[in-house]
């Protein structure tokens, strides 16, 4: 049956109005989950808010165990569904540089459009900074490309990765979750509160 | 009468905004067959402005030329779109709750210059980042997540992890 739209089921033409609904939801919930205050984002490296943490975890886990549901019940088909490729060393060093954007702005790019939007001077210039570092990328683009191209695994998933079927990846991932919200809660309690 | 001391905003339970967030996607999927995106629509509009002030560089160089079509702009995308309804969407929340206004949040303990020059930095970081991982938080690592990709998994591991080890050299602009 799905995804509706490749699938002709919603026509085509549907599928900008669906992207700008889409988006009112999720920067409705973002924002709305505090999402638009680098200070309660960075609380996560910290330890004085853990709403990343929380927020992430609990959507990604909602997700893919939805996902998995509704394959099961031949809703929507893993395989029919655009899977993020793998390239083994760009993932790694992008997250790195990634990593250190996030502690420095407190912003992801995301949540930057939120912050944007109720009128945040600082992320503003934080989508400045984003274009340039695009800018920086496509100009040296010959430089990256074999760390952008290389090491590609194309849409490998984490089942194949560890060898485990899907549902016992997405249980033990939901375990480990689950204990990271607990000591989540214990370090906040015990680290000096920020007010932001 | 103790005053209790607390943040000037309330949020949403985190886990409430989670478990929203995640159906959010596990819809997108369902409808579009993809994942939702952030850092794509950046992109889209560097592109577009690129083609705009240099139509020739944007041609030649190899990395903007994968994104311009003869018959439409890189604007007409669908993340785009879909960031357009971010702003929408964070604006309507910032609106019911009184968050709306023009400030610079930044710790009281440093100024507020330091706090634009360092976002303008992670800004250039995440940009670049974002580009080589093909995705960031949003587009890379949770619809990466929501699908069992391990590219995405990785990148998340990666911007958290080194997120957590770098965090002790910037302490002093959010503690």
């Amino acid at each position: 049956m799905g995804p509706l739209i490749p699938n002709g089921i919603i026509p085509f033409e549907w599928n900008n109005i669906i992207a700008i609904i889409i988006g009112i939801a999720f920067g409705f919930i973002l924002e709305s989950s505090g999402f638009s205050s680098s200070r309660k984002l960075a609380g996560v490296f910290y330890g004085y808010d853990f709403a990343v943490l929380k927020v992430f975890f609990t959507a990604a886990l909602v997700s893919s165990i939805g996902l998995l549901y509704m394959d099961y019940l031949g809703y929507v088909e893993m395989g029919n569904l655009y899977i993020h490729p793998t390239y083994l060393w760009a993932a790694i060093i992008g997250g790195a540089i990634m990593g250190v954007g996030f502690v420095s702005a407190g912003f992801c790019p995301g949540t930057s459009l939120c912050a944007v939007a109720i009128g945040k001077i600082d992320a503003i210039v934080y989508v400045v900074g984003i274009m340039i570092g695009i800018v920086i990328f496509a100009e040296l683009y010959e430089v990256f490309k074999p760390l952008y191209e290389g090491f590609a695994y194309g849409a490998l998933t984490l089942d194949e990765t560890f060898g485990i079927s899907p549902y016992m990846f997405v249980f033990i991932f939901t375990i480990i979750a689950i204990v990271a919200f607990v000591i989540g809660d214990i370090v906040r309690k015990r680290t000096k509160k920020v007010f932001y | 009468m103790k005053e209790k001391k607390q943040n000037r905003h309330v949020y949403w339970n985190p886990y409430f905004g989670g478990f929203l967030f995640g159906i959010l996607i596990l819809l997108t999927f369902f409808i579009t067959g993809r994942g939702i995106g952030a850092s794509g629509a950046m992109k889209s509009s560097v592109v577009a402005i690129t083609d705009v002030i240099t139509h020739d560089h944007a041609e030649s160089n190899a990395y903007y030329s994968k994104f311009l079509k003869e018959d439409k702009s890189p604007l007409n995308s669908w993340l785009v779109l879909e960031a357009i309804g971010v702003l929408i969407g964070a604006f309507i929340s910032g609106g019911l709750t009184g968050r709306i206004g023009w400030r610079t949040q930044h710790s009281p303990k440093i100024t507020r210059k330091r706090r634009l020059i360092f976002a303008l930095g992670g800004g250039i970081l995440f940009g670049l980042g974002a580009q080589i991982a093909r995705g960031c938080t949003s587009g890379a690592a949770l619809s990466g997540l929501a699908v069992l990709s391990t590219g995405g998994f990785i990148t998340m591991i990666s911007i958290f992890g080194t997120g957590f080890l770098v965090a002790y050299f910037f302490r002093k602009n959010w503690i």
